[in-house]
């Protein structure tokens, strides 16, 4: 277990927080490599099956970071995530997956310093729960009719 | 021409789809005329060995309704698959999964622990389980062996089509039918439907803004006649789920449970769901929003209601 670095995937909002993680990088603050950045228009546009495909292919955790509350470019995206990121929980510890594993924080853009304390505090937190089973079934794609 | 052979089966299910391929009423006449049904464990007595002996490719057309839960499941799953020509996955069990892929909750020993040692009606001091094996004075019996997770008939052979429905509707299965019948088949992989939009594409309730303060359960209040149940609140399932039923619940006071499968190119109905009903929940304070959402008992039940083993995850992780 002493060995173990999780793979985490945090969905970055292009307004806020991507250029947060992009501040965190110019200013070359050091953060745990194990945060795979992937890049959306809004925290809003993380549907629930993006949380769900990525810790079923083998994701350890699950970052969501979006602009504060009253900060959203297209106003109120960062309040449904607000509002679905708790369900998802919910419903994922019923599944037997920790609700630990997803996490949502609000990241400005000027907020480089914090993009890296969540991403090692994160790690860290994943760290002690440990690998994931979510990703131990064989994917739908491989034999089911979806894609 | 020669007749079509069409056979029936049933696997884990809980014989609805029987009754609703019957539910066609008088079109059965129709159908009894262009062809023979050659296998139907339900109406017609012949024998697994009967079929294994047919040709390979002897069968038109196979409506296997009933998930993949055993060993015999799957081996009849497997053998109609190499007789026929067309498999169609009928009914919600055999397309999602439906009520029996809610045994993925649990896994095989939990489910039998529940089934026959826990439940309240069960009289079993010893502690008896079902075996693959038993010796018994006449020789050695066999039963199927029970898996721990619940597949649907795309995760076991390779389907043409899917008949959504639990069960499908009237319309539904004589639309499967009549492609069958006339020979105008659909692309292979289709979902046989009348709709490949949502069912409140085809309910008749009012709708305006969506905005919930408070979810209700079916009981606990009566719903006004006319307005959109989700806006008052119900968990109504119609807007992540494929219509062609006629919106047949709403319309009876009864919100929509999903029945019908995800919309067109939708992968994973129950985060869809999830995804919409989150969204129109009227607050943005964090701890409202907690409340709100313990009004909501069940959400993986409640969501994969009908498709666990066809969901992403597939199915819930065991410690």
């Amino acid at each position: 277990m002493d060995n173990f670095e999780p793979k985490i995937v945090a969905f970055c909002c292009n307004w806020c927080s991507y250029a947060g993680a992009d501040l965190a990088g110019t200013s070359r603050m050091q953060y745990c490599p194990n945060i795979r950045v992937i890049r959306v228009m809004c925290s809003g546009r993380v549907n629930p099956l993006f949380v769900l495909k990525a810790l079923s292919i083998g994701a350890d955790g699950v970052l969501i970071l979006g602009c504060h509350p009253g900060d959203c470019h297209y106003i109120e995206g960062n309040y449904k995530t607000m509002r679905r990121i708790p369900l998802l929980q919910k419903m994922l510890k019923q599944l037997g997956i920790e609700k630990e594993r997803v996490r949502l924080e609000w990241v400005s853009a000027s907020e480089g310093a914090k993009f890296a304390e969540v991403a090692n505090n994160f790690t860290q937190s994943i760290k002690n729960l440990g690998p994931s089973s979510s990703g131990s079934f064989k994917q739908n794609s491989e034999e089911g009719k979806h894609g | 021409m020669a007749k079509l052979k069409i056979a029936l089966y049933w696997a884990a299910s809980c014989g609805g789809c029987e009754i609703a391929t019957l539910a066609i009423g008088d079109k059965i006449l129709k159908l009894a005329e262009v062809a023979d049904i050659v296998f139907w464990p339900v109406g017609i007595d012949f024998k697994y060995a009967d079929v294994e002996k047919m040709p390979d490719k002897s069968i038109d057309a196979c409506l296997f309704n009933g998930a993949i839960r055993t060993s015999e499941n799957e081996h009849i799953a497997k053998l109609l698959r190499a007789k026929s020509k067309i498999m169609i996955a009928y009914g919600s069990c055999s397309y999602e999964g439906c009520i029996p892929g809610l045994s993925n909750f649990y896994n095989r020993q939990l489910t039998f622990e529940r089934a026959y040692i826990e439940t309240p009606t069960t009289d079993n001091p010893e502690k008896i389980l079902p075996q693959t094996k038993v010796k018994v004075p006449e020789g050695e019996l066999e039963l199927p062996e029970f898996y721990d997770t619940v597949k649907t008939l795309a995760q076991t052979v390779d389907v043409d089509y899917f008949v959504p429905g639990c069960p499908p509707e009237e319309k539904t299965t004589w639309l499967a039918l009549e492609a069958l019948v006339t020979g105008k088949l659909p692309p292979k992989g289709t979902v046989i439907s009348h709709s490949v939009k949502a069912v409140c594409d085809e309910c008749l309730r009012k709708k305006e803004e969506k905005k919930i303060k408070k979810f209700y359960r079916p009981y606990e209040k009566i719903p006004e006649p006319e307005k959109c149940l989700l806006e008052q609140g119900f968990l109504c399932y119609g807007v992540a789920t494929r219509g062609g039923c006629g919106a047949l619940c709403p319309q009876a006071n009864m919100p929509c449970t999903g029945c019908y499968g995800p919309v067109e190119g939708v992968v994973d109905q129950g985060a869809h769901f999830l995804s919409a009903l989150a969204s129109i929940i009227d607050s943005n304070d964090p701890e409202e929003i907690q409340k709100i959402i313990d009004d909501i008992p069940d959400p993986a039940g409640t969501f994969y209601r009908y498709s666990l083993p066809d969901s992403l995850l597939r199915r819930a992780r065991i410690k």
